[in-house]
């Protein structure tokens, strides 16, 4: 069984978890033109590579960071919105 | 036909010839180049060799043909989508399906069984009766029918789901259907090849040319071709074939897992499908129940299969037929599904001049092959997009016209 690492709830199963996508920076919608928003609303980095991803621990509704690998399912390291780091 | 069969009991050696040819090397040039070696792409090289004389045409598979989501589906065939645009497009692929294995002289094992899609609340039965009447406005054999009608059908099958959602209609399509998948490859691959495409496997696609907005060549492992038009039909992978040309798409990846019960005499003769249970199941001719159910819950670009996948499909598949509990499961995979926001595929022209996209088939992929097939194919060969696919194309997402088909997906994502 997969486990994913919970920041505040440690090692725990994949079924305890909600996956909350891509973390995708929002553009500001008054300052950018109808194809970027469009774009930010559709488009997705649909290729496989190290991530930074949202995801919930949902018995205790913590939502944090998870960068994984999504070609090899390799989580490298989690953490609470407030550490974000860049990758 | 079943007289020809009659050599292959009286001849010493294997008395056919090799389903396709395999060439050696690579040309250096062809009028269009096809990156994938499944159904889709297999159907397009051979309608457009068949309906537009487009024979110098190479078919690149990275892998070997039809090893991809083509090999690995559950190979059902219906039509009764939820949009307009939807229904049109399946209902032309419902009727190249029923004379394909006439057209390829190849038995198919196409199997008529209709289909049922299980309402286990008040809103499924309403989205059914909307996609009823959806249909029978299109002319496409589909109703609502009573838990009476789907008893008798299936006999075997507990309406009370062991009382935790029972079934109170179901949406009924006559024409569903059942085909043998990998024969649907061998099938076009045989026919593309007799009319002189090359097929050729074990080849990956590395790079691809565009030179000011047109594509001009494609780089394999197997040495540079020219070529100026190129159409992309490679399901799960497409996002890494986009980021060869710099497009960016809202496809993103899942992988679907499916598996095989042992052989059983045959008691299923419908497909079954249950949207609230993610169920959808049918029973080959072989025996062996196939099975799926919804996709994995995050993104991943491997075609692993997981026990908590096997147990949850097993927990849903009792709750309607408890008397599987004794029945082996004997085998399990899975396919990358290249899914979109709004459920319908992208096909199509794309804002490079050259490049054509086939892509987004996600969950219901097989059922559309004949036709995505037909379809790009005439877009190939024309430049435009087919008037079935219009509204498929890729620059929908930035005019905001979606499609949504969500609700005619079988099982609920």
């Amino acid at each position: 069984m997969k486990l994913i690492p919970c920041p505040i709830n440690g090692l725990r199963p994949v079924g305890e978890f909600v996956y909350g996508g891509e973390v995708r920076p929002m553009p500001d919608p008054n300052a950018v033109d109808d194809d970027t928003w469009a774009s930010y609303v559709f488009n997705r980095t649909g290729a496989p590579g190290v991530k930074q991803e949202w995801w919930c621990h949902s018995p205790s509704n913590t939502w944090f960071i998870v960068e994984r690998n999504t070609l090899t399912d390799e989580i490298m390291q989690s953490y609470l919105y407030d550490e974000m780091r860049t990758i | 036909m079943p007289l020809r069969l009659l050599k292959f009991a009286f001849s010493r050696e294997y008395p056919e010839t090799r389903m396709f040819r395999q060439p050696d090397r690579l040309q250096s040039s062809y009028d269009a180049v096809i990156i994938g070696g499944g159904g889709h792409g297999l159907a397009a090289a051979y309608y457009l060799a068949r309906d537009y004389g487009m024979t110098h045409v190479a078919v690149l598979e990275k892998g070997y043909l039809g090893g991809g989501n083509t090999g690995r589906n559950t190979t059902i065939i219906r039509s009764n989508y939820l949009t307009p645009e939807g229904v049109k497009f399946y209902n032309e692929s419902m009727r190249l399906w029923q004379d394909l294995s006439q057209d390829f002289d190849l038995n198919l094992f196409y199997s008529n069984r209709g289909h049922f899609t299980l309402a286990h609340t008040d809103a499924a039965v309403r989205t059914m009766r909307w996609r009823a009447e959806v249909n029978k406005h299109y002319g496409i054999a589909s109703e609502l029918v009573d838990p009476e009608t789907i008893q008798k059908a299936c006999p075997l099958m507990d309406l009370t789901c062991a009382g935790h959602a029972p079934v109170l209609g179901a949406l009924y399509h006559a024409p569903g259907s059942i085909a043998r998948h990998d024969a649907v490859a061998w099938g076009y691959g045989r026919g593309a090849d007799r009319r002189g495409v090359e097929i050729h496997q074990q080849t990956e696609v590395l790079g691809i040319t565009v030179r000011s907005g047109k594509v001009t060549g494609v780089e394999t492992n197997r040495g540079s071709i020219s070529t100026s038009r190129v159409l992309c039909a490679v399901a799960g992978f497409t996002p890494r074939i986009l980021r060869l040309v710099g497009l960016r798409s809202p496809l993103y990846i899942h992988p679907l897992q499916a598996m095989v019960s042992e052989p059983m005499k045959p008691w299923l003769d419908p497909i079954i499908v249950s949207g609230s249970l993610h169920v959808y199941v049918s029973q080959t001719a072989r025996g062996e129940l196939v099975m799926g159910a919804s996709l994995d819950p995050y993104e991943l670009h491997a075609t692993r299969s997981t026990l908590e996948f096997a147990e949850g499909l097993a927990a849903h598949m009792l709750d309607l037929f408890p008397c599987l509990s004794h029945v082996k499961v004997v085998r399990q995979w899975a396919g990358i599904a290249d899914m979109t926001p709004d459920f319908a595929p992208i096909m199509g022209k794309t804002p490079i001049s050259g490049f054509y996209l086939d892509a987004g088939w996600g969950t219901w992929g097989f059922k559309a092959t004949p036709v995505s097939g037909k379809t790009m194919a005439y877009t190939i060969a024309h430049d435009r997009p087919h008037p079935l696919i219009e509204s498929f194309a890729l620059s929908r997402f930035a005019n905001y016209e979606l499609v949504g088909e969500k609700g005619a997906a079988s099982v609920g994502h």
